[in-house]
């Protein structure tokens, strides 16, 4: 057993920062929280009914960014944003697809493979996938990992949009994060 | 239904970018028919009597040998994750994975089946027969190994495995594929193989997605 008692809630425009030395489970609280796998006790629940009753609903509100990155080397950056968002029902243009990867400073390297770009372009590859996909609540984990000083701002003002405009997010981090409503969870 | 076509889109384009995977396996199922007349010699009778067999042994070999990379890299970096979280039914994601598996893998078995069936000296009936056999036939072969591949995500050694799964639920397919065939050669009505193989295909359909779906839930956590 990693972890017991806990209970949180996050209304609109809060966010969680999940924070604990590795190991000691903070992966695997939001796997829980994304529904990847399920609470031996205890239920999670999304806007009063538990995700598991209604599976789909929460879904299409949810964006989870795990620690693989779910990118394929042989696909362009452009490609893999375009796939990703068709696979999620949500049909997103070329150029909404190119200006979301353009914010990200991957102007010019839309069309190389992933196998191309470093760590730290490849993060801003998924992160260009948060532009595009419309969900209420995000789920990141270490979303600031392999990140340079500039994605990190970029990054972070994109979180403080998101929470303005009554977005929810949970993290975890191992540095502080300047956003405003902040819930703390040590494990 | 669009994100049904986008994945299957999205495997063909992968497959493309890497050829040699897929090449590998029809040259190992013309190779392995290949080899049969080579080795017995010019006994067009013998050759006609065992072709039906050997054809379909082939085709299960080759299908199995493109089973285990069906999920293997969704899995490893994280896409079927993605996917089991995606607002689109996984059922339907399942569903065009396991088509594009069979346009890349089965099809072409299809397509190469008359040529080889020249080899064992099958007549132009016998080789149409065996044409849609094959076409009926490839599909379920696809469906049922998809829910071995499913479940066998994770396990080491899991390609061995995956043929001691899924080789003994093929022997339907290959009883009734080339038993169609063979009546075929000899004369007799081939209607009774081939509803069989249809009504196998419907029910693999209407299971093995939803089979695969659950073993990948099962996989992930």
């Amino acid at each position: 057993m990693l972890f017991t008692g806990i209970g949180f809630q996050l209304k609109a425009g809060e966010w969680l920062h999940v924070r604990g030395e590795n190991g000691v489970g903070k992966t695997s609280l939001l796997r829980l929280l994304a529904g990847l796998s399920k609470p031996p006790e205890g239920s999670v629940d999304w806007s009063g009914i538990s995700i598991e009753a209604d599976p789909t609903s929460y879904r299409r509100e949810l964006f989870f960014l795990g620690h693989r990155d779910a990118l394929k080397d042989d696909l362009t950056a452009l490609e893999n944003v375009l796939i990703a968002s068709a696979l999620d029902g949500s049909a997103v243009s070329q150029d909404q697809a190119l200006s979301a990867l353009c914010r990200f400073g991957l102007r010019g390297r839309e069309l190389l493979p992933v196998s191309c770009l470093s760590a730290g372009q490849k993060r801003r590859v998924i992160l260009a996938r948060l532009l595009l996909r419309k969900a209420t609540l995000w789920i990141l984990d270490e979303p600031f990992n392999a990140l340079d000083s500039r994605a990190v701002e970029l990054l972070s003002s994109l979180i403080a949009e998101h929470l303005a405009s009554g977005g929810m997010a949970v993290l975890t981090s191992h540095q502080a994060i300047p956003l405003p409503n902040a819930k703390v969870l040590s494990l | 239904m669009s994100a049904f076509f986008a994945i299957i889109r999205r495997d063909l384009l992968l497959v493309f970018r890497r050829k040699s995977e897929v090449l590998t396996i029809l040259f190992f199922f013309i190779i392995v028919t290949s080899l049969f007349p080579l080795g017995i010699g010019a006994d067009s009778g013998l050759l006609r009597k065992i072709a039906p067999g050997i054809i379909w042994v082939a085709a299960l070999l080759a299908t199995i040998l493109g089973l285990s990379r069906l999920f293997i890299s969704d899995y490893a970096d994280g896409t079927l994750e993605q996917m089991t979280l995606s607002p689109t039914p996984l059922v339907l994601l399942v569903g065009g994975k396991i088509t594009a598996h069979w346009i890349v893998c089965g099809l072409p078995l299809v397509l190469l089946a008359p040529v080889i069936g020249i080899q064992f000296d099958l007549n132009s009936e016998t080789l149409g027969t065996l044409i849609l056999a094959l076409l009926l036939g490839t599909p379920i072969l696809s469906l049922i190994g998809a829910i071995g591949a499913a479940l066998t995500l994770g396990v080491r050694g899991g390609g061995v495995l995956l043929s001691l799964l899924v080789l003994p639920l093929y022997i339907p397919v290959l009883i009734f594929g080339a038993g169609a065939v063979f009546a075929s050669s000899v004369g007799l009505d081939v209607s009774g193989h081939f509803s069989l193989l249809a009504a196998l295909l419907v029910l693999s359909l209407a299971f093995a997605p939803w089979a695969t779906a659950a073993s990948i839930r099962i996989a992930i956590e």
